[in-house]
């Protein structure tokens, strides 16, 4: 056999994260992802693969290491005003211990990033960013905040982040810390003693689609590993698993969270990429809103759906879409088998008129139209707490 | 590690092949499986399609990745493993024992050529240590 991956990157020298040694040892595969190696699962011998680890989040609690992500602060009085103008979304909503999802746009509309936006205090702010963009993003925000009267970090190398994702999550984290976690509402922060570490900024955040946390402890190897090991060793009774980048992605196809690269890009605006309500247009000025104005106007040339293979096939990343004639229609920004939903899903860019919930399509997998429909997303949404 | 029986023959692609007479089995091996992953699709030819030796066949796949097959041998294919079309994961479990397609063989003298167990087994010793 050989294989083609669908995400394989020749780099010169691939980052490490302060656990990499533990992932290796562990015995991950490892992979290169956005500039970093990365673990994409854990062996079957310990109980993972990407299957077991991702039914593993979405029934009782997994752990992932997202150190590769960014981290990027603003502090001073014009904190608020520069988050404002370079994001999308409306920060001045956010109460001090709040987060909310945005974007940083281009003045064209299209996307340099989706992050997560935190109001840490007062005047001070987080945007955690992806791993392949943290560079681009740094410059991009020092570069377009100058007028601001605010200093800009890159915090990025400062940080481990461990997401503990899944229903079980909170139960298990608060087992090892004396924040309050059930004060802690969903896209909020807290900070607290976290496997005895002091002043721990934790966040009820995650990439899954689940109930879940990410914490953000001091990036040296020793203190990592340790909470790392820590976070497992408490997490066994709830059956926890360390997870790779492989669940990470199937988790979040599931629930229809882009990935930058894929449904966001810089070709791409945020009326094609479905965004809309992240997006606050009765904000004052922000970067790309002259533009996305202007697109509002006029009408779509695609738009992002979700599909659903009916006949027997994978649809996989860029794959074409095609017209049951077999025009090409669109493409698939990412496609998988789903897990947890044991079918085989995707998102894709297609011409508007192929939108509508229950047309049609065709995906072409090696030369043949294989038969899928368009379904409504995100095809999984968690079940509400009783 | 698992062992990799002496009455199969294998291909750097990591095929097996065994032989009964004018007749063969054809798989993929433990290594290919543990490399793959969870396998979650099999796309095999259909009953009488003709292989090619050194040819594509079809296909496995597994959550991250797609890979090829290569015919270890020439021949008509006379009957695909049904069960892998809904449990393509017992490849995981017993890679060995999962036969994909069998065969008749056009010219057994093909597999001559093909990596013996022992052989095999050093292959693919060596590519792990990369």
């Amino acid at each position: 056999m050989s294989t083609v991956e669908a995400e394989a990157e020749v780099v010169p020298t691939l980052r490490k994260t302060a656990l990499n040694v533990v992932h290796r040892q562990m015995g991950a595969k490892m992979v290169p992802f956005g500039g970093w190696e990365m673990p994409v699962e854990y062996p079957a011998a310990i109980g993972c693969g990407i299957i077991n680890e991702h039914m593993a989040v979405r029934t009782g609690v997994g752990i992932f290491d997202v150190s590769h992500m960014g981290d990027i602060r603003l502090a001073g009085p014009g904190a608020l005003a520069a988050v404002q103008h370079i994001s999308m979304n409306d920060a001045s909503r956010l109460a001090i211990g709040q987060a909310q999802y945005s974007a940083l746009l281009y003045a064209n509309g299209t996307f340099v990033d989706d992050v997560i936006v935190h109001r840490l205090g007062e005047d001070d702010y987080l945007l955690v960013i992806n791993a392949g963009t943290r560079e681009k993003d740094f410059n991009w925000v020092r570069d377009n905040t100058r007028q601001f009267d605010c200093k800009v970090e890159h915090l990025s190398d400062d940080f481990t982040q461990i997401a503990i994702q899944g229903p079980k999550a909170v139960d298990l984290l608060q087992k090892l810390t004396d924040a309050n976690l059930s004060a802690v509402k969903f896209y909020w922060l807290t900070r607290g003693t976290v496997c005895g570490l002091k002043n721990i900024l934790i966040a009820r955040t995650g990439y899954t689609a689940e109930d879940g946390f990410e914490i953000y402890i001091p990036s040296d190897e020793a203190t990592s590993a340790r909470v790392w090991n820590e976070i497992l060793e408490a997490g066994k009774e709830f059956g926890a698993v360390p997870c790779g980048l492989g669940a990470r992605n199937t988790l979040r196809l599931e629930g229809k969270l882009p990935l930058y690269g894929h449904e966001i890009s810089d070709t791409i605006n945020v009326w094609e990429a479905g965004l809309d309500r992240f997006c606050k247009m009765e904000k004052a000025d922000f970067i790309g809103r002259a533009a996305l104005e202007k697109a509002k106007a006029e009408p779509l040339k695609r738009t992002l759906i979700g599909l659903e293979m009916t006949g027997r096939g994978i649809a996989r990343d860029d794959y074409p879409v095609l017209d049951e004639a077999g025009n090409k229609i669109g493409h698939v920004t990412s496609g998988s088998p789903a897990p947890f939903l044991k079918k085989n899903i995707a998102l894709a860019y297609v011409l508007p008129a192929f939108a509508n919930l229950g047309s049609s399509v065709n995906v072409e997998i090696r030369g043949q139209g294989v038969a899928a429909q368009v379904v409504p997303t995100p095809f999984y949404k968690r079940p509400k707490k009783a | 590690m698992a062992s990799y029986p002496t009455d199969f023959k294998y291909t750097k692609e990591h095929e097996w092949i065994k032989q009964s007479g004018n007749a063969a089995t054809i798989g993929i091996t433990n290594y290919a499986q543990e490399s793959l992953g969870d396998i979650v699709f099999v796309d095999a030819p259909k009953v009488g399609t003709e292989i090619k030796a050194g040819a594509t066949f079809g296909s496995v796949e597994s959550v991250k990745a797609v890979s090829d097959l290569f015919a270890p041998a020439s021949g008509t294919v006379t009957e695909v493993n049904a069960e892998l079309a809904t449990a393509p994961e017992r490849i995981n479990k017993d890679a060995h024992g999962s036969w994909l397609v069998k065969i008749t063989l056009k010219d057994p003298n093909e597999l001559n050529s093909l990596l013996s167990a022992a052989d095999y087994e050093k292959y693919v010793a060596e590519e792990g240590s990369h």
